[in-house]
């Protein structure tokens, strides 16, 4: 089997399994009991949100845990438009946010607030300029994919960060789901910054929201004073332990492969650009090594997918939670790329156990699938 | 840690063995996204579809109206907020009860700072909310009713069948906490009448992080934050899988010994009040009894100071709560032992005994003659 869809989700690591299954047997009292049991299992969690703050450069308080990627960001997103809303009704975002912001964003217009979408050069890149020149007065919050999902583009979050702090009174947060544990980042001047543990093969259900001391979005989830009162819910002690323990294998192992990655990067992209109908999406420069997305003429390519999937090889067509949309208003296509290109884009994830055996595999396979597909479709 | 004796399963409960092998089995096996398209996402979406039917079977409701969250708290969240926001224009009055969770509380007090109009319905010294009270509070621009199950602190059940009954004969819609009934009580959604019902995985012997609320068709929610498609647009996540099977293993294994662990859990409840009374403790069991679910005894102990009370169980390996876990940790006098008791200091010293699977009666034993120890010494 050959797995590489790691964009939609990863493997736990063999020992963020252990760190789970340890921390359900041994440390499965409530964080807030103030017997041994709840007290042992509140010292794991301190420990947990300790080291995840340490790798992240930020302090312990300002980890909160929550359930995933997709509620940090709507913590973030409508937390702070809500609790800013006697500020200022506008925010800064882009075309290529994930629909865990997007929506957010969509939600937010509904009730009266106004929301600037940018549009990224030909690069694939939004430039910090842009984003100043986009401030009005009433913004109170800028919000910037770091890595892009499908394509993987890498934005310059620490130099927009940069600019954003001559703006102090907005709030800057930045969804780093497919870039958390894979590309270290420097959150000297991001505000608030989402990441999802399943992502960098940790486990399902956590996530982090770091939310920098003072920046106060509005809690989603009520009913009970956990992660300083702005995430109710009994703590999830074992999952958060296997976050943590996650994050720093994966920074470990991504940082170890990022040469090798890049290389199989380039021999896949060398490889498609010499295949008739097919077009690389993702630019050469300012992308991560891991992602690579790709569009292949005249094809379906759930076709593709499950032809591959026939042959024990993953990828995807597009990013998984909106899969079963029908593709009208997709990333690319939002990126400028026509019509066409967007509706017959296929993403490659790979992870740092990808090996080249992998890649040499995916692309024989490919080799005999397209031009095969493209006929069919031709042939209508 | 061999001799410690774990009475705090009310807060959450040790998963069991099957349920860890379960999770472990789908991390490994299963680990692909439920929403790709491709047989790793298909292998995935099959699991959490033989999950929901198996968590729906055991409410009696369809699987379609079952809606995973990240826990109990979510769940409480998603129904109020979710409901208020989506019928706002039908009404502003919801009436829930003033022993509800804080997971139930805090939600409708933000949704009174957005307009909304709540009355919390006193409780008897049974602990129990009054139908009358109810119809007597019951408006025309009433949209919801949310009234737990069984209390969180005292096991007390309350009359959910009656009062959906009444509901139903309104336009309102009928929410009801039953974390703390789930996998003891018998809830059948027809037979309670509700529509909506909250439940927690880490309750039941099952995982952290995984609960569901059941919404039955027709009954308008909000999402509280969109996103993807998941979860029939109620919820926006990557499914967590793993999760949803431990807790579909966790309710199966719950489902099968049911009648026996009530039996059991009774037992033991009943063999720690009567040798409470040995040892000659002075107590008073907070509430009715014969109206409380098995698991659950929260006993008011006059003159003692609960924090250090529970400071000296502690010291003898025995883990115990005074009130709810979620405001354990602030030492807050519990807001329903108040709520029953107005104006005396039984909130300030009462204890709340939960049992679970694991518990003996050699345990009760044990803890029964600690209790007498510490009030002799006291």
């Amino acid at each position: 089997m050959i797995y590489l869809d790691n964009s939609a989700t990863t493997k736990p690591w063999p020992e963020v399994m252990e760190t789970f299954i340890k921390a359900s047997g041994d440390y499965f009292g409530n964080p807030s009991s103030m017997h041994q049991l709840g007290k042992d299992a509140g010292i794991l969690l301190s420990k947990a949100r300790d080291s995840a703050a340490s790798m992240l450069g930020v302090e312990a308080e300002e980890v909160i845990f929550t359930s995933g990627g997709s509620e940090s960001n709507a913590l973030a997103v409508q937390g702070t438009m809500k609790a800013l809303a006697s500020r200022g009704k506008h925010a800064v975002t882009t075309v290529m946010e994930h629909p865990s912001v997007l929506k957010q964003f969509q939600d937010q217009e509904k009730q009266g607030a106004e929301v600037t979408y940018l549009q990224p050069g030909s690069d694939g890149r939004i430039t910090a300029s842009q984003v100043i020149q986009a401030l009005r007065k009433d913004t109170v919050l800028v919000s910037i994919i770091r890595v892009q999902n499908e394509i993987g583009t890498v934005q310059p979050i620490e130099e927009i960060g940069r600019e954003l702090a001559a703006f102090p009174k907005i709030y800057f947060h930045t969804d780093d789901v497919q870039g958390a544990g894979k590309l270290p980042i420097d959150l000297t001047y991001v505000d608030l910054y989402s990441l999802s543990s399943h992502k960098f093969h940790g486990v399902r259900g956590a996530g982090i929201l770091v939310k920098k001391k003072g920046k106060n979005p509005a809690p989603l989830i009520m009913g009970g004073a956990q992660e300083n009162g702005m995430r109710a819910g009994t703590e999830n002690v074992p999952a958060a332990a296997a976050m943590v323990k996650a994050l720093r294998l994966s920074r470990e192992a991504y940082q170890a492969s990022n040469g090798r990655l890049r290389e199989l990067h380039n021999k896949m992209t060398n490889h498609y650009q010499g295949m008739t109908g097919v077009e690389i999406n993702t630019p050469a420069s300012g992308s991560v090594p891991y992602i690579l997305n790709i569009s292949v003429k005249h094809s379906k390519p759930e076709a593709i997918v499950e032809e591959l999937s026939g042959r024990g090889i993953y990828i995807s067509s597009k990013s998984a939670c909106s899969s079963k949309e029908k593709n009208t208003d997709s990333v690319l296509g939002a990126c400028g790329y026509t019509k066409e290109r967007a509706e017959t884009a296929l993403r490659i994830s790979l992870s740092a156990e990808t090996t080249e055996q992998d890649i040499d595999e995916l692309l024989r396979a490919c080799s005999s699938i397209f031009p095969a597909v493209q006929l069919v479709v031709g042939g209508k | 840690m061999a001799s410690a004796i774990y009475l705090d399963h009310a807060a959450t409960t040790p998963m069991l063995p099957e349920v860890i092998e379960t999770i472990t089995k789908s991390m490994q096996d299963s680990y692909g996204n439920a929403s790709s398209i491709h047989r790793m996402g298909r292998d995935a979406r099959k699991q959490l579809d033989k999950a929901r039917s198996m968590l729906a079977e055991t409410i009696r409701a369809d699987a379609r109206d079952i809606v995973f969250t990240s826990g109990g708290t979510e769940a409480n969240n998603l129904a109020l907020t979710g409901y208020a926001r989506a019928n706002k224009e039908n009404g502003k009055h919801i009436i829930t009860s003033a022993v509800e969770h804080h997971a139930v509380l805090h939600p409708l007090e933000k949704l009174q700072q957005e307009g909304f109009d709540v009355t919390f319905l006193p409780v008897d010294q049974t602990g129990a909310v009054s139908l009358d009270q109810l119809k007597a509070a019951f408006r025309e621009d009433t949209i919801l009713v949310s009234i737990m199950h069984s209390n969180n602190e005292t096991g007390v059940l309350q009359p959910v069948e009656d009062i959906a009954a009444f509901v139903k004969n309104t336009r309102a819609a009928m929410h009801t906490d039953a974390v703390q009934s789930y996998g003891l009580s018998n809830l059948d959604v027809e037979k309670l009448g509700v529509d909506m019902l909250s439940v927690s995985a880490h309750k039941i012997n099952g995982p952290k992080g995984t609960g569901f609320l059941y919404i039955r068709r027709g009954t308008l929610v909000d999402p509280l934050h969109a996103g993807g498609e998941q979860e029939r647009r109620k919820r926006a996540g990557t499914e967590n899988v793993p999760g949803a099977a431990g807790f579909a293993k966790a309710a199966e294994e719950k489902t099968l010994s049911r009648e026996q662990a009530a039996a059991d859990l009774s037992a033991l409840k009943k063999h720690f009040l009567s040798r409470l009374e040995e040892e000659a403790v002075s107590f008073a069991v907070n509430g009715e009894v014969s109206r409380t679910q098995p698991h659950i005894v929260n006993i008011y102990l006059p003159g003692v100071q609960m924090e250090s009370f529970l400071v000296q169980l502690d010291m003898e390996g025995i883990y115990a709560s005074s009130g709810s876990a979620c405001t354990a940790g602030s030492m807050q006098p519990s807001h329903v032992i108040e709520a029953m008791y107005p104006g005396e200091e039984r909130a300030y010293s009462s204890i709340r005994f939960s049992f679970g699977i694991g518990n003996t009666l050699e345990e009760i034993d044990k803890t029964a003659a600690v209790i007498g120890k510490i009030i002799k010494r006291s």
